[in-house]
């Protein structure tokens, strides 16, 4: 019998529903696993056991009682660093926040919290969610479970590891240009950037706030159903999240895709693309060609200026969202400052590490009297640009198929010394977040190497429902299981 | 050489909305420090901003009085700059697309009418109140004000000296009074003033170099320093000096302006839209649900007292000077007083017992219903206009109708001639010489003996009827 901890959050629930298992036993044997295999991974910041224990209690008294408390009672999850939370810390994986306490719960901490969720801790990232490889943690180097020598990717390089790891059942992270799909690919396991405006961002601290969407990292498509299903819905405390209405995402996952259009974008099929992956992507093309999905063309001609204008419109707004990071409320506070322009330098240059300073001050510049038409304006004008692309795209196919990452896993350090090589990481998954559509990635294979590869499924604006039954038929008929990382 | 002044104001007005814009804390100034705080005002990592549509609603009223153009379609900005007042070190208020702009208002004084253009009026939260006198050497941030609901009035270049200004202040506090949109409560800062001055020859199109006076306690105080201001200007440009373009402050104490802030070190505030509001659209139907509940403002309500009410236009002006009066006046002829009588007893002896009081009308227990009686009371002969004066001073403190009061004190004016000829006929036998001498023809006596029958009843007597009986008695 397989242990609990490689199980998936529906399985737990079904067994929990069926009193195969107390959630007091599910939740330990997570907690063993993350104290035999997380030292070699560290995808963990902190491991709450104790209230996660206590969770559990109250989850197997519930039981008793004949309550059932929600849709993922007793599923134990690990949480990004940037998601607020009242218990333990929300450092960002930064110095700046190194001692952070939240004084309250964001809104999908809430909602998971209400639906039974256990919270094992909080999983590593890229300070202040910049960067593709989680090497940008102040905190710790997390490793890819596939081979201990990689990167997991990131920013939520610790939310994808610590599912690959099998050290949760299923993780949230965020995605402002590929955060929680690019990782996802890395590491081999299901992950959902949601509609911009799906999921509220109350509580998530913000990179680039019209970009940053929470969403679900698993071990497969059923869990990223269900737990968006728990996170999604408007929220009033985000003016941003759609007041729409809501499916029940697992209805979705009919296991068909007859009658599909699936369109491949021009743009994304060049020479550029690694052989390997090419033919990881064709194998895939021809399975759901197998279950009855047809395939065209698309053009999204604007996708080669997609890089230039996110890292304009993403500094920009991190420049601002940062700003409040001065060591006078909360968070890192300078000791040596004898005025308050000192103690703002001070407090910064320290607490901040050399990527996010360097987004803040290219924000900065591009903001700046004299460059904001040349800059920012401009970049906005393409984003609608890209934006029209897709829907034009869109117009004849209901989901477009592209690679998720161009590059498997790299080594530690592979692309640190040129920050443009490491922002190229996002190449396939940036658009998605400027057109504000929903994409998912889900594992296609393994390379040579034997690390994961995975592909990615974009859908129209709120229809998260046609990607998932896409990527879940996919899932089902692929004849594709990666099986587990290899570590102990 | 002629100069003359061309002077442009900036207003701030914070709105009386009971929550703050973009949480759901209390906007109460008297708090005591940081307890009207939340995740959200106090820029905590996560919070997110929702705007507070009172803040629309509020900001539409004051576009609509001030005759501006309220956009269609309009959103909030970021204001990027650092200062420990500023939770989040950007303010969110409006750059390029105000809610309100392209409006005016008309300035009258006794003579003229001079309108003022207004350029736009937009959306702010406040920032915090820092405090350096906590007295061990640190200072501290309260954040209870950080994010009450802030709107900037900003004039066009079309103001000339320092009365107009004082004047459109002035006017303007009025009107958002009237709106019932803010306290205007200047100590407490919830409305603020700055002026761009600048100086210029008669009859030239160019304008000078502007210099801002900021951080003026009050309007009169700002009266005094754009006055000073245009002097000091014209003295240092006749004398062959140049303005510098800089922020200036108001010495109260010695009367003078001083140099704050050049021109040099002025912000960059990287202005960029806010992404995490929504764009505000403000429909024809929302427009109109504001533009029906508007009440009427000042300059209207003082014309149309004059038509219908025949009042002079100074006693219309005062009347009308705010809302709760010209409502009290309203009430108190609606109640049966006469139009002139009820305008002349609120200008007169209304206003000064609250003033005496230290009270505004409205926070009096006084009745326009009592008021209205009290005249009729005075028309009917019931009592004297000297006996009105204490009943209405009973009035206004216990809130008593007249008539309890007058029975309770016994006021009642004697206007029975028997009873009025027994105490005449008294006085009539105690002043013999008086008497004498209204009989030699001296007939300007009678007054002191309506005077002495008016003692001897204890105020009670009617003077008209003394005043005849007495010159019956006499010529017999």
């Amino acid at each position: 019998m397989t242990a609990w901890y490689q199980k998936t959050a529906h399985e737990i629930v079904d067994a929990l529903m069926r009193g195969d298992a107390t959630s007091l036993e599910v939740t330990q044997s997570y907690l063993d696993r993350i104290a035999a295999v997380d030292p070699q991974v560290d995808a963990y910041t902190q491991v709450w056991q104790d209230s996660a224990l206590t969770q559990a209690e109250q989850i197997d008294q519930q039981l008793a009682d004949g309550n059932i408390p929600g849709p993922l009672t007793g599923v134990p999850i690990a949480l990004k660093e940037l998601l607020c939370t009242t218990d333990g810390y929300t450092t960002c994986a930064s110095r700046m926040l190194e001692n952070f306490q939240s004084p309250y719960n964001g809104t999908v901490v809430r909602k998971l919290a209400k639906a039974g969720a256990i919270f094992l801790g909080k999983v590593n990232m890229d300070e202040f969610a910049m960067g593709s490889s989680t090497e940008n943690s102040a905190i710790k180097k997390t490793r890819n479970p596939w081979n201990l020598r990689c990167v997991p990717g990131g920013s939520s390089g610790g939310s994808a590891a610590s599912v690959a790891a099998d050290c949760c059942t299923f993780s949230l992270g965020s995605d402002t240009g590929g955060s929680i799909r690019q990782p996802a690919a890395l590491c081999g396991c299901v992950g959902l950037k949601p509609t911009y405006g799906r999921v509220s961002r109350y509580g998530l601290v913000a990179f680039a706030s019209s970009l940053d969407q929470i969403g679900p990292l698993s071990k497969d498509v059923e869990d990223a159903a269900l737990a968006l299903n728990v996170i999604c819905g408007k929220d009033v405390m985000d003016a941003t999240s759609a007041d729409l209405p809501v499916p029940d995402f697992r209805k979705a996952l009919t296991g068909e895709v007859k009658g599909m259009k699936i369109g491949l974008p021009r743009e994304y099929f060049t020479d550029a693309l690694n052989p390997e992956m090419r033919e990881l992507i064709e194998k895939a093309i021809d399975v759901f060609k197998a279950q009855g999905a047809s395939f065209i063309e698309v053009s999204l001609p604007h996708t080669e200026y997609a890089v230039a204008v996110y890292y304009i419109i993403c500094t920009a707004e991190a420049s601002a969202n940062l700003a409040r990071f001065d060591g006078v409320r909360y968070g890192f506070r300078h000791p040596d400052a004898s005025n308050v322009q000192e103690l703002y330098v001070k407090s910064k240059s320290e607490g901040f590490g050399p990527e996010v300073q360097r987004r803040i001050m290219l924000g900065t510049y591009v903001l700046s009297s004299g460059y904001y038409d040349a800059y920012y304006l401009k970049a906005q004008k393409v984003r609608s640009l890209i934006k029209s692309d897709f829907d034009n795209a869109f117009a004849q196919c209901d989901v477009i198929l592209t690679p998720t990452s161009p590059t498997q896993a790299f080594e530690f350090g592979a692309k640190t010394a040129d920050p443009l090589e490491m922002y190229l990481s996002d190449i396939y998954t940036i658009s998605t977040n400027l057109a504000a559509i929903p994409g998912i990635s889900v594992p296609c294979g393994l390379t040579k190497d034997g690390l994961p590869a995975g592909l990615q499924l974009l859908g129209k604006p709120f229809d998260e429902a046609t990607i998932l039954r896409a990527a879940h038929c996919y899932e089902q008929n692929s004849g594709i299981d990666l099986g587990k990382a290899p570590i102990a | 050489m002629e100069f003359e002044a061309v002077i442009g104001m900036e207003v701030h007005v914070e709105l009386n909305s009971k929550a703050k814009v973009f949480c759901a804390c209390s906007t109460n100034f008297h708090a005591s420090p940081n307890t009207n705080v939340c995740p959200v005002c106090l820029g905590m990592p996560g919070a997110l901003p929702v705007m507070n549509r009172d803040m629309v609603d509020k900001s539409v009223a004051v576009g609509l009085a001030l005759n501006c153009t309220i956009s269609r379609w309009s959103k909030m900005d970021r204001k990027n700059y650092f200062y420990p007042d500023l939770a989040k070190n950007y303010q969110i208020s409006q750059y390029d697309l105000p809610l309100c702009f392209d409006g005016y208002m008309d300035v009258e004084t006794e003579e003229t009418v001079r309108r003022v253009g207004i350029t736009r009026a937009h959306m702010e939260e406040d920032t915090a109140r820092n405090t350096h006198t906590l007295g061990n050497g640190e200072s501290g941030v309260d954040f209870n004000r950080c994010g009450v609901p802030l709107l900037e009035i900003v004039t066009e270049p079309d103001i000339r000296s320092a009365q107009e200004a004082y004047e459109y202040l002035t006017q303007l506090k009025q009107i958002l009074l009237y709106l019932d949109v803010s306290d205007c409560n200047m100590e407490e800062g919830s409305i603020r003033a700055e002026a761009n001055i600048s100086v210029r020859p008669v009859g030239s199109t160019q304008f000078g170099t502007k210099t801002e006076v900021k951080n003026v306690a009050s309007f009169s105080g700002t009266m005094k320093a754009i006055a000073y201001e245009i002097t000091r200007q014209i003295q240092v440009i006749k004398a062959g000096g140049v303005i510098e373009q800089e922020t200036r402050g108001w010495d109260a104490d010695r009367g003078i302006t001083f140099s704050q802030r050049k021109k040099e070190s002025a912000h960059d505030y990287r202005y960029f839209p806010e992404p995490d509001l929504v764009p505000i659209v403000v429909d024809e139907a929302w427009e109109q649900r504001i533009r029906e509940q508007q009440p009427e403002l000042p300059n209207a309500r003082k014309r149309r007292f004059q038509q219908v009410y025949g009042l002079t236009s100074y006693d219309a002006m005062v009347l009308t000077l705010t809302r709760n009066m010209a409502d009290f006046y309203e009430n108190t002829v609606q109640a049966g007083a006469d139009t002139k009588k009820a305008a002349n007893w609120i200008m007169g002896d209304v206003q000064a017992l609250c003033s005496e009081a230290k009270k505004e009308l409205d926070e009096t227990v006084l009745s326009s219903t009592h008021l209205a009686e009290m005249i009729q009371l005075i028309d009917a002969g019931e009592i004297s206009g000297k006996i009105a004066k204490d009943v209405l001073a009973e009035m206004f403190v216990s809130g008593k109708a007249p008539k309890t009061i007058i029975e309770e004190q016994g006021l009642v004016q004697i206007s029975d001639s028997d009873a009025l000829l027994d105490a005449i006929q008294k006085v009539l036998a105690e002043n013999t010489a008086q008497v004498e001498q209204y009989k030699a023809g001296k007939e300007r006596v009678i007054g002191f003996l309506v005077g002495q029958v008016m003692k001897a009843t204890t105020g009670k007597a009617n003077p008209g009827m003394v005043n005849d009986l007495l010159k019956e008695e006499l010529s017999k």
